[in-house]
């Protein structure tokens, strides 16, 4: 993976710059320490690294703000850290850059039941946003699997999606306002605890940035009450079709479920032998919950169940109790650990329209072979979000660029099918180089235009999510005005 | 001036690229928002180019009656979900709605509580910039992180920042059931503390509204038959200690008002449209000195009918954004149809609309 050679005049200048956000930071906030940085120099796309020159952990948005005012007045660039949980290396550091992790900043402002609204600072986990509304039954809808370790930050630059999206939305859809530092170091607040931010929708396109227009300091979040109660069903079908059409009519009968969860054979195979769930050995799994007071669960399991049938299940199992609920889920849940015991691997996350699964993972199958690396499905099947996850083995030279090459394949065909390479990601470094399969030249023109009006030294976050040969020109042309 | 209906995308990017002079550009024109010069309308733009219901995705071009969409979905027992508003009775105006226009707008009603915005509700666009380039962005999927998001941005642009040509939809299924729980004989405050309980329970609630004449506050529930009863019931008892609660079964034309506020239609005065936090509705309310009002969102929509001419802005003290929805041409261009940004936030939309619509000809000066 491709990225900028570091600018020898700012490395050069690490100890003057140091000194300059010691000014302004307590001691303990600047790490420059060449071993200490190291703990800064990948996020969790593992295969990429690189410590950057220093690295901040400011406590408040006005430090935020200092630091920024200063990299921007220095020319360095910034690469925002929420966990640093992303599996695409949104947070890879060059460099020569300052790494702006915003994890000492996990405080609650505020909590408001009457207008069902959170506000904290960005730094939290996602889990705990929950945990802080819990004694009230109230939660925080998205989920990402990453979510005791992952912070609001990171969600927000990458629009985090999970498992129950299909019916409570992703983050874009729970944000409703922000505190944001631009990289001149001005701070802008957006919407807030009223509903649609007035203007342009700018909330609506800084989620989902990337770390790229601004570092989002402080959010208000939307907070709901927990459902009364929830239950899964579990079905297995021995073909990929089948269970495809089984989805789509019960789409069509007008239930929504919370979540659809499909596995296929590799996948269920390899859950079994890690969590033994008692999962049935068949060509897909359908997981499927609903959520309500206890009568309403059983008609809706009532009108899923039925369809599932007359499609010809080689299995049916309805939870009973919180215990059958529990080991349903219980070899999705462990479906990564389950991966991770066998081999190393690499999990895509390409979206794709419903209707072309049975075709997209018939593809996949053949292209397993042809790439001669096992790949086992993990989908979100209500919203199409695919998770292939790739076996390789990281010690085997050549093992991982063939791993790479095949998760390219798979994403352009996510493509070709009609969907798009990252359901919920984001590009970061991992898909940069296949915009151009997604957009035209054109497209992501419009694209970079956003971020020449929110950033226009090109200093945030610059070498991530577009190719860095469209972006050279803007890049070079900020160094150069330096 | 003769007004330019294009064909074809194509055909509506040399229009936008030869242009040297300022365009209005219009859907159905039902939404009085326009501004001077020729108008450039995507009625020539219609039609469906796919539509799955399996998959809850709906691909329309931008020209195309809202009222054919509706009708194509309802075929399929699927709606919008987030509610537009049609806004002819209370504009006075006439014409086709269509979802270019809707999109553009973020036009959403009571239930974009539970379910969202228009916002919430677009996967994908096409549209052609103030250059006369096409671009795309989004898809057709529901799950979709690559690249910037302007989808969003351009969703509430009013056409300032480009021309929609295409929209991609989620869309959802329609409920088999609705109720309303009514509570009646409560004032303003008691009014949005109910419609908090109610939005704050695991119920489910789509909409949540109050009409301060009969001083009713109302409360939707939709879904399944048997979950309806129970849910209307359950809300029913639960909100009885602070007002008389009764419950119907029917309440489409309700709701229907509420959406297209109804009660102010025919009515003279000038209409706002001011978004706010919920518990805020209780201060501000009388401050508006509105010769009427009416309550959405669990009273963070207010709709205010004020004297012809009002700043009303100038009254209002808790954080939030006012609308002028109707008036006389001179008192918008007095007042501006949408609040103020403050000075950070108006820079970044003024670079966005510079860079977007370099030659200044999209709607200009409609939304700053």
């Amino acid at each position: 993976m491709q990225m900028p050679s570091p600018n020898p005049a700012i490395l050069a200048r690490k100890q003057a710059l140091a000194a300059r956000l010691l000014k302004v930071l307590p001691p303990d906030a600047v790490i420059q320490d060449e071993m200490e940085t190291r703990a800064y120099e990948c996020d969790a796309l593992t295969a990429y690294k690189c410590p950057p020159l220093l690295a901040v952990l400011p406590r408040t948005t006005q430090e935020v703000s200092d630091i920024l005012r200063i990299c921007h007045e220095e020319g360095v660039p910034v690469v925002p850290r929420g966990a640093g949980t992303s599996l695409a290396g949104g947070a890879l550091p060059t460099a020569d850059c300052v790494i702006l992790g915003v994890a000492r900043m996990n405080e609650v402002l505020e909590t408001d039941y009457e207008n069902r609204i959170i506000r904290v600072q960005t730094g939290r986990t996602n889990l705990s946003v929950s945990g802080a509304v819990e004694e009230e039954d109230f939660f925080y809808a998205p989920d990402p699997s990453s979510q005791l370790a992952c912070a609001i930050a990171g969600n927000i630059a990458m629009n985090s999606g999970g498992a129950h999206c299909l019916k409570y939305g992703v983050t874009t859809n729970n944000l409703m306002g922000v505190t944001m530092v631009m990289m001149d170091g001005t701070v802008v607040e957006i919407g807030g605890a009223h509903l649609d931010a007035g203007g342009l929708d700018l909330l609506g396109v800084i989620c989902g940035s990337e770390g790229q227009l601004g570092v989002v300091t402080e959010a208000t979040l939307r907070i709901l009450r927990k459902p009364e109660g929830a239950r899964p069903v579990l079905i297995g079908y021995d073909s990929n079709e089948v269970a495809g059409a089984c989805v789509s009519d019960i789409i069509k009968a007008g239930v929504l479920p919370v979540a659809i969860e499909f596995m296929d054979r590799p996948c269920i195979e390899a859950c079994e032998a890690f969590a033994k769930a008692g999962y049935p050995m068949c060509e897909a799994l359908l997981i499927i919950e609903v959520e309500g007071s206890d009568e309403e669960i059983a008609h809706q399991l009532g009108v899923i169940t039925e369809i599932a049938r007359s499609h010809s299940p080689v299995e049916l199992r309805e939870a009973g109790d919180a215990d059958e609920a529990g080991r349903i889920w219980l070899g999705r849940k462990s479906a990564f650990g389950a991966m991770g015991q066998i081999n190393d691997y690499m999990c895509l996350d390409g979206t794709i329209p419903v209707s072309s699964l049975p075709f997209v993972l018939r593809r996949i199958g053949e292209m397993s072979k042809e790439f001669g690396l096992d790949v086992a499905n993990v989908f979100h099947a209500g919203d199409g979000n695919m998770h292939p996850l790739i076996l390789f083995d990281a010690n085997k030279p050549g093992d991982l660029e063939t791993c790479e090459a095949f998760g390219a394949e798979i994403l352009k065909l996510c493509v070709e099918a009609g969907g798009c390479l990252t359901g919920e990601h984001g590009v970061g470094i991992e898909k940069r180089d296949l915009m151009l399969h997604q957009y035209s030249a054109e497209d992501l023109e419009a694209q970079l235009k956003v971020k020449d009006v929110f950033d226009p030294k090109w200093l945030l976050n610059p070498a991530k999510v577009f190719p860095l040969s469209v972006t050279e020109g803007r890049r070079s042309m900020a160094l150069a005005a330096e | 001036m003769k007004m330019m209906t294009p064909q074809s995308e194509a055909e509506l990017a040399e229009m936008i690229a030869g242009a040297s002079g300022p365009l209005c550009i219009q859907g159905g024109g039902t939404r009085g928002l326009d501004v001077e010069g020729g108008v450039l309308s995507t009625r020539g733009l219609s039609g469906v180019e796919l539509y799955e219901p399996g998959a809850l995705t709906l691909v329309i071009k931008a020209g195309t009656p809202v009222a054919e969409v509706e009708a194509l979905l309802a075929a399929e027992n699927q709606r919008l979900a987030f509610e537009p508003m049609d806004c002819r009775g209370l504009l006075g105006t006439a014409g086709e709605p269509t979802i270019g226009g809707v999109i553009a707008v973020n036009v959403s009603g009571p239930r974009r509580i539970q379910t969202g915005a228009a916002r919430d509700h677009l996967l994908g666009v096409r549209f052609v910039d103030g250059a006369g380039q096409a671009v795309k962005n989004g898809g057709r999927v529901m799950k979709n992180v690559t690249g910037y998001d302007l989808v969003k941005l351009m969703c509430g642009a009013h056409g300032t920042l480009g021309v929609l040509t295409e929209v991609s939809l989620k869309v959802l299924p329609q409920a088999e059931a609705m109720a309303t729980v009514a509570v009646a004989g409560v004032g303003l405050s008691q009014a949005v503390a109910a419609m908090s309980a109610a939005l704050g329970s695991p119920y489910d609630v789509t909409g949540a509204a109050y009409d301060p004449d009969s001083k009713t506050a109302f409360v939707r529930v939709e879904g399944f038959g048997a979950s309806v009863n129970y849910r209307s019931g359950k809300l029913a008892a639960e909100l009885a200690d602070l007002g008389d609660t009764s419950i119907t079964a029917d309440g489409e034309r309700l709701w229907q008002g509420i959406r297209d506020v109804s009660a102010f239609h025919g009515k003279d005065g000038d209409v706002w449209r001011i978004s706010v936090k919920p518990s805020d509705a209780v201060i501000l309310a009388p401050r508006l000195e509105a010769e009427a009002l009416q309550f959405d969102w669990g009273g963070g929509l207010i709709w205010a009918r004020v004297a012809e001419g009002t700043d009303l802005r100038a009254r209002i003290n808790v954080p939030g954004h006012a609308t002028l929805v109707r008036a006389r041409a001179d008192t918008r261009s007095r007042l501006g149809v949408f609040q103020p940004q403050p000075g950070p936030l108006a820079a970044i939309s003024e670079g966005l609309r510079r860079q977007f619509d370099p030659k200044g000809i999209l709607n200009p000066g409609l939304m700053g």
